[in-house]
């Protein structure tokens, strides 16, 4: 008798973004008997990783990246991948716009979905899957942009939204029998319900629910600091220390040509002492108080105004004088005795 | 079988993670990997992507300012 063919098992790349869709959809996919590997993009503006904890007050957070959890409860491997200066234009130039920050969140979809199709075809996988559902987000998982994602992306039909896919065209996994589309979900809208049972089905607890999105460009405190720092250099442009930087610490302009990076506790005093020998800096010597980082450059009596703000923020706030060191960016160093300046005196519009 | 090291210090996850996981890709089966980080979330992130991956976290040792961890390739 004829031996049978082993059918070959197809292989997905899954999108995991630490939370809870990517990872059912990757646990639909695993169950059909499909090999899921997963692969997690860094921008440098997602929430995932660990800024926060840079923080006090968030020291009692698990510190855990989600992405590297979801693989781990699905018994997959995870691929992350700096995409940092390509996701440059991707920010700076968006085909579609922004959101209601500065968050190009059909652009990024977009941009996502084509470098895990790039991913597919340099590692022999046969097509891609993604947790959207349907409805779910106003700008990137709308029922009429979730097929311009398909398109502009090149990945056609090798993308599979296994969440969703019952009230999408059948795609070439379902077409070619790769997957039993009738096991597939018809997800749809802002509900999660759904989601949380089939969570409960699959015996997933502890998994993240991020309030407010993956990515601090949703953030109208942080796309303000960005617009700031894009209209300071007149250019649009960034590395990823500047963005980094924007999520630490108060950000003050007394004047247009500098900012001050005021640390708000001991945590983010250690991080920005990492970036002394990048910037000009202003130290508290008399008394307990914030490192401040100085972005810009300073004549003799900006020196003594940012002296006196940075004082505001330390424990001799209510003295006469105060002692601070300026450390200029070249290394020069200097002493001052400065008046605190009242709380009253410090502008509004100086925060950013 | 050598030893090497990488500095991740001054980089916040998953920074420390991505250089660990390229750098590993250039290393042989047995080889050590020893790095050092400050971003104490290192301590969990790559243990935690060294599991998935088929390597041997060794040791970590954690001081006030830094994160050090030892892994073997493939172990």
């Amino acid at each position: 008798m004829p031996q049978q063919p082993v059918p070959e098992q197809k292989r997905a790349v899954a999108l995991i973004s630490g939370g809870l869709d990517s990872l059912l959809a990757a646990k639909l996919m695993i169950d059909q008997g499909i090999h899921v590997e997963g692969i997690n993009f860094y921008t440098g503006f997602c929430v995932e990783g660990h800024t926060h904890a840079i923080r006090k007050k968030d020291k009692a957070k698990p510190k855990r990246n989600n992405a590297l959890w979801s693989a781990e409860q699905l018994g997959i491997k995870l691929h992350i991948i700096d995409i940092i200066d390509e996701y440059k234009d991707v920010l700076i130039n968006p085909k579609h716009g922004y959101g209601a920050n500065m968050n190009p969140c059909l652009d990024c979809k977009i941009f996502m979905v084509s470098k895990a199709k790039q991913w597919m075809d340099d590692n022999g996988f046969d097509f891609i899957i993604t947790g959207e559902v349907m409805g779910q987000r106003p700008m990137s998982q709308r029922k009429d942009l979730l097929p311009v994602v398909v398109r502009e992306s090149g990945a056609d039909d090798r993308l599979l939204r296994p969440l969703c896919a019952k009230n999408l065209a059948a795609t070439l996994p379902e077409r070619e029998g790769w997957v039993n589309r009738e096991e597939l979900k018809d997800f749809s809208g802002r509900n999660r319900k759904p989601q949380m049972a089939l969570a409960k089905e699959f015996g997933f607890e502890d998994y993240a629910t991020p309030a407010g999105g993956c990515c601090f460009l949703t953030d109208k405190n942080y796309s303000d600091k960005l617009v700031d720092l894009w209209q300071a250099r007149n250019k649009k442009d960034y590395e990823l220390d500047d963005i980094m930087l924007l999520k630490v610490g108060r950000h003050l302009r007394p004047q247009p040509h500098y900012k001050l990076i005021v640390s708000r506790e001991d945590g983010e005093n250690k991080f920005l002492k990492g970036y002394k020998k990048q910037f000009a800096t202003i130290e508290i010597k008399s008394h307990n108080g914030p490192l401040t980082l100085v972005d810009g450059k300073l004549n003799v009596e900006d020196i003594k105004l940012a002296s006196r703000i940075a004082v505001r923020f330390s424990q001799g706030r209510d003295a006469e004088s105060v002692t601070v060191k300026f450390t200029a960016k070249d290394g020069e160093e200097q002493m001052l005795d400065v008046a605190p300046m009242p709380a009253s005196e410090i502008k509004k519009e100086w925060y950013i | 079988m050598s030893t090497y090291t990488l500095d991740a210090r001054n980089s916040l996850c998953p920074m420390p993670v991505i250089k660990t996981q390229n750098k590993i890709a250039e290393l042989s089966a047995g080889d050590i990997l020893e790095v050092t980080c400050t971003d104490p979330g290192a301590l969990s992130d790559i243990p935690a992507w060294c599991r998935i991956n088929g390597h041997l976290v060794k040791e970590t040792n954690e001081n006030d300012d830094e994160v050090l961890i030892i892994i073997q390739v493939n172990a």
